[in-house]
């Protein structure tokens, strides 16, 4: 469209001399499409080193082991950062087997048939949808209908909804790299189906489902929208004892004390990113460590 | 693809004989695959549920408020004394927010894709594309912390009158959100353009940047659009950094320094307050949801499509 313009159509360039511009075009694009490579990735920097500025002076010990408070300076995040462990680990126990019980399906069981066709193209779509309608499921089947009331359960349930697409996906993709000669090999030794996926192709893309598990897993801790109509708290002083206890979650926190005025919350909302950025990163750097470490040994 | 089709033929018949042989381990079997068979059939019931539940709210708020009303009225004010319930100020909040995001994800994601794909070697390519993964990774609550406590106060240095809470803001940090969207997946469809089509470009005398934009980039046009449809669609889902930095005004406006509440700010605001089930302002967020799963659905259909598209021409 636009860029079709930027340069004359090649037709009677003379065989010696090029024309000076179309080096230069070249060499302006590069310097244009750096220009913007760096703005972009200094945005990234921006935004840390402004959390880091805000939010460092109030990380203490204090704010990792203390309620939220109605003072600023004595708020911190015990209730919050304990709420999302407990809700990822309950995320994870929901969706790993199912997630990994569906794409098995979908590889080594199902037929290339309309039906799973549809099941396809429905997990494709279902990880388009905006993570807030997911809310609103869970608001209605869990909260409502199942009679889970605001619990940190019926939080998992909707957040495992919300990551299940995610862990098909990478799932598949893990099963997809094992060989088709290792489960022939498998039945030729009269393994049955569940045998040879059990004991030959799981082990094989074991990393790559888990890799790809603490990745959709690390997308659910960040979440607060879906949590938001479910009914996660922003005040809670107390610890969940089980599952079906109210919760809040950090992303939550973080939400409620943006949304006050005082600067002491604004300063308390950058120190609560920084520790949901470090659980992160951490997660991100497990699944990571977990692939390399299992690659090897097994290749 | 062709790998695929061969591990689901071959085993068939040799599974067959083992039944045969162990009657035992049959009937393990057919209750792993029926077990496996629900797990994978769980997602067409989260499909079922989800439109279930949008379509049944839905239908009661439609009992107590007319298509007019929903589709006439340009005011939105369910939570005030004088109900009003027109969609027109979420809609038009929503679609000024997801444009801006655009402006900003759509020009620079592209130059990323074409720099990434075509220029860049490939050390730099391995450095630079999971940095911009990063950004797509960072949760949305701490982009509308930066796009409310940092982006705002700067705008609001060079745009005199911009109010506190404002579409830009949002707009500008949801596009930086959006941009690795756009750029790996154009990239993806570039990368994945044949090298003989550049050759073929080249032995005609082009120039790298005549490759890049008269070849590469009309070859890739659909897996480019594709992300691009993607990306409006993830913007116009996108809800925290819009609930923090917009202002939740629902206001008919097209400037972009004045508050504004988009759709699912609005579900947020209902959702953080004590709204009891069964009335008028718990089905409206439904209302509302249906309007944005349905406008997502069919992008995200689109994109797809589009992606098949690509596709089937070059692999």
């Amino acid at each position: 469209m636009v860029t079709e313009t930027k340069e004359p159509p090649l037709q009677h360039t003379c065989p010696h001399g090029k024309k000076p511009g179309r080096r230069w075009n070249n060499i302006i694009f590069q310097a244009v499409a750096i220009t913007a490579l760096v703005a972009t990735v200094s945005v990234l920097i921006l935004l840390l080193v402004d959390i880091s500025i805000d939010g460092i002076p109030r990380l203490n010990w204090t704010f990792l082991s203390h309620y939220p408070s109605r003072k600023p300076e004595m708020a911190g995040i015990l209730s919050a950062l304990v709420g999302s462990g407990c809700l990822v680990f309950l995320t994870g126990l929901i969706a790993f087997p199912i997630g990994v019980g569906a794409a098995i399906y979908l590889e080594e069981y199902a037929g290339n048939n309309w039906f799973s066709k549809i099941i396809e193209v429905n997990i494709a779509n279902l990880a388009g949808v905006p993570s807030i309608i997911y809310g609103l499921l869970g608001l209605e089947v869990f909260v409502r209908i199942m009679h889970m009331d605001r619990s940190l359960l019926a939080g998992a349930c909707t957040l495992a909804l919300l990551v299940l697409p995610m862990i098909i996906i990478a799932s598949r993709e893990a099963m997809r790299t094992v060989p088709v000669s290792i489960r022939e090999a498998s039945f030729a030794v009269g393994a049955t189906r569940w045998e040879t996926i059990r004991y030959h192709v799981l082990p094989l893309a074991f990393p790559g489902i888990l890799t790809g598990t603490i990745l959709a897993l690390s997308r659910a801790i960040g979440e607060a929208a879906p949590l938001i109509p479910i009914g996660a708290l922003t005040y809670v002083a107390f610890l969940p004892d089980s599952p079906l206890a109210p919760f809040t979650a950090l992303p939550i926190q973080i939400f409620n004390w943006i949304s006050r005025p005082q600067k002491g919350f604004a300063d308390n909302a950058a120190a609560g990113s920084i520790v949901l950025l470090v659980v992160l990163l951490l997660m991100n750097a497990g699944a990571i460590w977990l692939r390399n470490r299992y690659q090897k040994k097994l290749h | 693809m062709i790998t695929d089709r061969h591990q689901k033929e071959i085993p068939h018949s040799v599974v067959h004989s083992i039944k045969q042989r162990r009657g035992g381990s049959h009937i393990k079997e057919i209750a792993i695959h029926a077990a496996l068979f629900a797990c994978g059939i769980l997602s067409i019931f989260t499909t079922l549920g989800i439109l279930g539940i949008l379509v049944y709210e839905t239908v009661q708020f439609f009992q107590e408020i007319s298509f007019l009303q929903f589709f006439g009225d340009t005011r939105w004010t369910p939570l005030f004394v004088s109900k009003h319930f027109g969609i027109w100020p979420l809609l038009c909040g929503t679609l000024l927010v997801t444009a801006i995001a655009m402006a900003v994800a759509l020009p620079i994601g592209l130059l990323c894709a074409v720099y990434l794909s075509e220029y860049a070697r490939p050390n730099v390519r391995k450095v630079v594309k999971p940095l911009l993964e990063i950004l797509a990774g960072i949760p949305t609550v701490v982009y509308g912390y930066f796009a409310l406590l940092f982006v705002t106060p700067l705008l609001q240095n060079i745009i005199p009158g911009m109010a506190g809470f404002n579409a830009l803001s949002p707009g500008i940090v949801m596009g930086i959100m959006i941009l690795p969207i756009v750029s790996s997946l154009s990239e993806d469809a570039m990368y994945a353009v044949p090298q003989s089509l550049r050759e073929g470009a080249y032995a005609l005398g082009s120039t790298k940047l005549q490759v890049s934009f008269l070849t590469v980039v009309p070859a890739a046009f659909s897996g480019i659009t594709a992300s691009f449809i993607l990306g409006v669609s993830r913007a116009i889902g996108e809800t925290m950094i819009v609930a923090i930095a917009a202002g939740l005004q629902p206001r008919l406006t097209a400037n972009p320094i004045e508050p504004i509440e988009t759709m699912t700010a609005y579900i947020v605001q209902v959702s953080l307050g004590d709204t009891p089930h069964g009335t008028i302002e718990y089905k409206t967020i439904f209302a509302v949801g249906m309007v944005l799963f349905v406008s997502t659905f069919i992008l995200n259909i689109i994109s797809q499509w589009m992606r098949g598209k690509f596709r089937e021409v070059y692999t």
